[in-house]
């Protein structure tokens, strides 16, 4: 059997897919967080494959930015998070519904 | 190394990842699911290894499974937010959660240790394999990517001092 990047794309996907699903069916907003850490790694696993797949070092160098970029919004976003919890005591994203603090 | 021995190794580590995401998502302890987001980082870095990336594989495991994660488990004491969403399983759930995770850690380590042992390191794909090596890597970041580079740097600036305004405590409600 020959590993070919039909493999990675599927795995690739399923993760996506489970990430959107987090999304899309917790409340709490750190587990939303973590959905969305995932939904980029999937598309990290896919850069990675391509970049295997076509024999370029861009997508590999691409990965690279991506989790930089998602460094930086992991820090933002649970700085907004804690900023949020300490004025209404709760991170359900139900309950933020109002852009008033 | 034969092709078959990868795909035993891709199998391995798509069954860890798969299976710790799904148990992320049902977790009802936020630092559970944490942990399990850090296996599956982990599976995936070992993927990275095969797909020939060693140098993305070892920032996957100390930037996203390091750094992040244990920016997510700071955040998630801090608030003490893990038990805020739904029931609290029950002491069977967690020795369910026990038994699934002391079984994918065995596979996440028995897959990488096939892998070094076997010498199938980059093997994973059916075209040549070309130079990945973090100098190769630097060499292309800095010869077609510096302005996108210079960027990433103001942004991460950005981040820190957006952090620490959103942060700060107003000195009357201190």
């Amino acid at each position: 059997m020959e590993l070919t990047i039909n493999w990675y794309i599927a795995l690739s996907a399923i993760l996506f897919s489970l990430g959107a699903l987090g999304v899309l069916t917790r409340r709490n907003a750190i587990i939303l967080f973590m959905s969305i850490e995932m939904m980029l790694n999937a598309a990290n696993l896919a850069f990675v494959a391509f970049a295997r797949h076509l024999g370029d070092l861009d997508g590999q160098v691409l990965v690279f930015f991506v989790i930089t970029v998602a460094a930086a919004e992991v820090a933002v976003g649970l700085a907004l998070i804690v900023t949020i919890f300490r004025s209404k005591k709760s991170i359900n994203i139900d309950e933020i519904n109002l852009m008033k603090g | 190394m034969g092709s078959g021995s990868v795909v035993i190794v891709f199998i391995l580590m798509a069954l860890v990842s798969i299976t710790s995401a799904v148990m992320m998502l049902r977790s009802h302890n936020a630092v559970h699911s944490a942990l399990w987001l850090v296996l599956n980082f982990t599976a995936i870095a070992v993927l990275y290894v095969v797909l020939n990336a060693p140098f993305i594989a070892m920032v996957q495991i100390t930037v996203y499974a390091g750094a992040i994660m244990v920016l997510f488990l700071f955040v998630i004491m801090l608030l003490g937010a893990e038990q805020l969403q739904g029931i609290t399983g029950g002491h069977g759930t967690e020795r369910y959660h026990q038994a699934v995770a002391i079984v994918l850690v065995v596979l996440l380590i028995a897959g990488f240790g096939f892998l070094v042992f076997q010498g199938g390191m980059g093997s994973g794909g059916e075209t040549a394999v070309i130079d990945t090596s973090p100098t190769a890597l630097g060499l292309r970041l800095f010869e077609g990517y510096v302005l996108p580079f210079e960027v990433t740097g103001i942004l991460l600036l950005a981040a820190i001092i957006g952090v620490a305004v959103f942060t700060r405590r107003k000195k009357k409600e201190a």
